[in-house]
């Protein structure tokens, strides 16, 4: 799928332009562990939800901006952030725990029980 | 054209592109270094009586952030550490955001006022407002 035809599904869904946030993923046996710089986002504008397979980030950035002021630069210039990933199969999206602070958001998706990598005995007969 | 966070004009919108435009294309950066990654992103703006300053620096313990004007040149300074881990049995699957030491800086208008500051850090953005010298702001003048 070329970035275009992503572009026209999106105005399709009546998506409007975002930023994409950075993130970082770390996977060890318990689970993925992700971390997404949202600066600006307060609490209550930051939605994270799963569905089907797919785990989306959508937050809102609300800055106390000065009365009557006009902006002479700009390097942060859309007002809100989306991203979205594919989830696997070994992941209990269930079980997630998410936590926000100073604008990053850490959300830890741990891996299915069934999932672990477990240590297989050798009987030796 | 998107829907802005900024009220910005055309003129910082066309600024803006050009700008983009040359990072991708050519040498000619400002002398204070403009990366395709620069943490914390900057905004600016500036309303009759102050200068207003927004960095978007998330992860940071405000009270490690260095924030100094000096003959007009407002720097912020800081390092942001690595949340990744060392231990043997995990796998960074991706590695996008900044760590590490940074240090930015903003010129300041000539009647921004160094001994009139304030700067808060809340959701990840410190807020740096600078007055401007009541001398410098408009007034009415009477007319007798």
């Amino acid at each position: 799928m070329t970035s275009n035809d992503i572009a026209k599904q999106e105005s399709a869904r009546g998506e409007t332009a975002a930023m994409l946030p950075p993130v970082d993923v770390v996977e060890d046996d318990s689970g993925i562990t992700l971390y997404a710089d949202l600066p600006g986002v307060p609490k209550d504008k930051l939605n994270v939800r799963v569905e089907a397979d797919a785990l989306t980030i959508e937050a809102e950035v609300s800055l106390p901006l000065a009365q009557g002021m006009e902006a002479s630069y700009a390097e942060v210039q859309l007002p809100r952030y989306r991203r979205t990933f594919t989830l696997g199969q070994e992941l209990d999206s269930d079980k997630a725990v998410a936590e926000f602070r100073n604008g990053v958001l850490r959300l830890h998706i741990p891996k299915a029980a069934h999932a672990r990598p477990r240590r297989i005995e050798v009987q030796v007969g | 054209m998107f829907q802005t966070l900024f009220p910005g004009d055309l003129f910082a919108e066309l600024d803006r592109m050009q700008r983009q435009m040359r990072q991708f294309t050519g040498p000619m950066t400002s002398i204070r270094g403009f990366g395709r990654s620069t943490y914390p992103a900057l905004n600016v703006g500036g309303t009759p009586d102050s200068v207003e300053i927004y960095a978007f620096a998330p992860g940071l313990d405000p009270t490690t952030i260095v924030a100094t004007i000096e003959r007009g040149v407002l720097t912020l300074s800081g390092e942001r550490r690595t949340e990744l881990p060392v231990s043997d049995d995990a796998r960074v699957r991706l590695d996008e955001r900044f760590a590490g030491r940074f240090s930015r800086a903003v010129s300041l208008p000539d009647d921004a006022d160094p001994d009139h500051v304030t700067a808060n850090y809340a959701d990840g953005v410190l807020h740096v407002s600078v007055k401007r010298r009541e001398s410098a702001q408009r007034r009415r003048i009477t007319i007798d």
